[in-house]
């Protein structure tokens, strides 16, 4: 296992050791110690690694990642994950806003809370948070799952397309054009495997399924007068 | 400058953006808004201003915390490092005021100034140089007199602050510079806040560094931008409120001003802040005994609490925080939008949120 002590090797040095390994390197576990929530840490990997930063981090931790595992054992500051295209996040502690934003693949995992804009324009990411998130989650959501266990906060779902949202607790309000959906077995059956890949025991059948109404989705000649 | 052009645009385009997401026009919306919802100049451009904030519970670290509080700021220069502020409520002594005053040239402005207010004012008047500030310390009977004799000078010496308790130390430049000037490091208080300020709505000036001052022993800094700050200032100035600069943040400050004149609680005036401020902000308030801290609805700025038995922190990011004694094992949260949190060394802390 390779252990780097982020205040003694500088953020730029550690993140271009992680960047040098490849598809098939033999450094799989990195430790990466004194976080101290310095920004931009682990982020745009590319290789099936397993990097565990401890303490809590700064903006955009494991930004752009693909096919690595980045566990960050604290919360996790603003951006964290953005635009994840594959790969594996587990926050131990809770994460600050738009948690995955436009997040394309893999799996975010929260043990904590979620802030706001949790799954922002997320465009095929999963998300899961076993506590609540804040509001404007999932804004213009495109595809992927997030998954709520305790409470959504104003305007889930707003302006959304075919991004899924199950939630177990209470949703403060919906956002325009999202509604709530039918659960199908289909459905329980997704959740069934999201619940599980993030290690969270919760029964699947106290969800409620959340969705586009898909009112918004072409121009109403009606409306033309708001311009 | 450019930034300001563009931020005043973007706000009009906010508006029509709404009207387009009404009407169902996703497509022209869609990337504007994600900008906006993703933090705007959080996320996109550069992160803009830091905001830090140390509240004393446990005595025995009231003589360091110019010491915790210097460090703090200086964490955040990347966030600002146009000019920088502290706030210290240093404690009171009785029957005595505290003035801190600011001139651009103070070997002359500040010669001899304790004698002439003193003979103007008819009681002993104190005087400590620091840098371009000095702490006047004056008869409590005097204070409102203080201000109209300064004036009466006519050596071009500005208020910075009053009250029994604060001090405002603010000046352009790196914070660790400003700090170092004014010897914050070693201060003591009870509670301070601090602000690095990355400029956008206005010029860099010691006028429009932060924290202002809102009343006797008040004082606001803010991370954000106003974008109704004309309008308001036009109207607080009809109002008979003195606003000196076209700085938006002076704006905010002069509106709690106003709205505490006309019987408004602090509390009170920054609950209504959130109806009649319009913009990203996230604003601290300190006041002789706590602070307060309040984020717009929508909540872009980011603001990060820690509490322990010893403190309570308030920071623009968690770096500011890492190095606070017992860190490890703070409670850590992110204030909730339009919900106004108080600390007070007299009262048990609050926190009233406000109806959307």
């Amino acid at each position: 296992m390779q252990t780097i002590d982020l205040t003694e090797t500088g953020l730029r040095e550690t993140n271009k050791m992680l960047h040098a390994q490849s598809a098939d390197t033999n450094q799989t576990s990195w430790t990466i110690e004194n976080a101290k929530g310095a920004h931009a840490i682990a982020c745009g990997l590319n290789a099936p690694i397993e990097v565990t930063v401890k303490g809590s981090t700064g903006y955009y931790c494991a930004g752009m990642n693909q096919h690595a595992t980045v566990n960050i054992h604290g919360s996790a500051g603003p951006g964290t994950g953005e635009n994840i295209m594959s790969g594996k996040i587990v926050i131990d502690g809770d994460a600050s806003q738009y948690l995955g934003a436009t997040g394309h693949g893999g799996l975010i995992v929260v043990k904590g809370n979620a802030s706001s804009r949790c799954g922002i324009s997320m465009k095929g990411v999963n998300i899961v948070v076993q506590g609540n998130i804040g509001h404007m989650s999932a804004f213009m959501g495109q595809s992927g799952n997030l998954v709520v266990c305790g409470d959504a906060g104003d305007a889930l779902g707003d302006s959304c397309y075919e991004a899924r949202f199950f939630v177990r607790g209470t949703v403060k309000s919906l956002g325009a054009d999202c509604e709530k959906k039918e659960m199908r077995a289909e459905h329980i059956e997704i959740l069934q495997s999201l619940l599980d890949e993030a290690g969270f025991d919760a029964d699947p059948s106290d969800f409620t399924r959340y969705g586009s109404a898909r009112t918004l989705y072409n121009f109403d000649v009606d409306n033309a007068g708001a311009y | 400058m450019d930034l300001r052009f563009d931020k005043a645009l973007f706000c009009l385009m906010l508006k029509k953006v709404s009207s387009w997401l009404i009407s169902g026009n996703l497509v022209i919306a869609s990337q504007l808004i994600i900008w906006h919802h993703l933090g705007c100049c959080e996320s996109g451009m550069k992160t803009m201003c830091g905001i830090v904030g140390l509240f004393l519970k446990d005595k025995s670290l009231e003589p360091k915390l110019g010491e915790m509080l210097t460090a703090m700021l200086i964490t955040m220069t990347d966030r600002g490092p146009d000019s920088a502020g502290i706030a210290i409520y240093g404690g009171e002594t009785n029957g005595r005021t505290k003035m801190t005053v600011q001139s651009d040239n103070p070997d002359t402005a500040f010669q001899g100034l304790d004698a002439a207010l003193t003979s103007a004012l008819g009681g002993a008047v104190n005087m400590t140089v620091k840098s371009t500030h000095a702490i006047l310390d004056i008869p409590a009977e005097n204070t409102a007199l203080a201000r109209t004799e300064i004036d009466k000078l006519d050596r071009g010496i500005r208020v910075m602050s009053r009250g029994v308790s604060l001090e405002i130390f603010k000046e352009v430049g790196l914070p660790k510079d400003v700090a170092r000037r004014f010897e914050i490091e070693q201060m003591s208080g009870t509670h301070g806040i601090g602000h690095t300020r990355m400029a956008t709505e206005s010029a860099v000036t010691t006028m429009g560094a932060h924290p202002f001052n809102t009343g006797d022993d008040q004082c606001l800094v803010h991370n954000g931008s106003l974008s109704n700050h004309n309008s308001l200032r036009r109207s607080l100035r009809r109002e008979g409120i003195h606003i000196e600069t076209e700085n938006d943040t002076e704006v905010g400050a002069a509106y709690l001003t106003w709205q505490m004149q006309n019987g408004a609680t602090l509390g009170e005036a920054l609950t209504s802040s959130l109806d009649d401020l319009d913009g990203f902000f996230t604003f601290v308030v300190g006041t002789k005994d706590g602070f307060g801290v309040v984020r717009d609805p929508i909540a872009c700025k980011p603001a990060v609490m820690a509490e322990t038995d010893q403190y309570v922190a308030f920071g623009s990011e968690y770096r500011a925080l890492v190095d606070l004694p017992g860190i490890e094992n703070a409670r850590v949260w992110e204030p909730e939008p339009a919900t106004v949190y108080f600390w007070s060394h007299n009262e048990a802390p609050t926190s009233k949120e406000k109806a959307a």
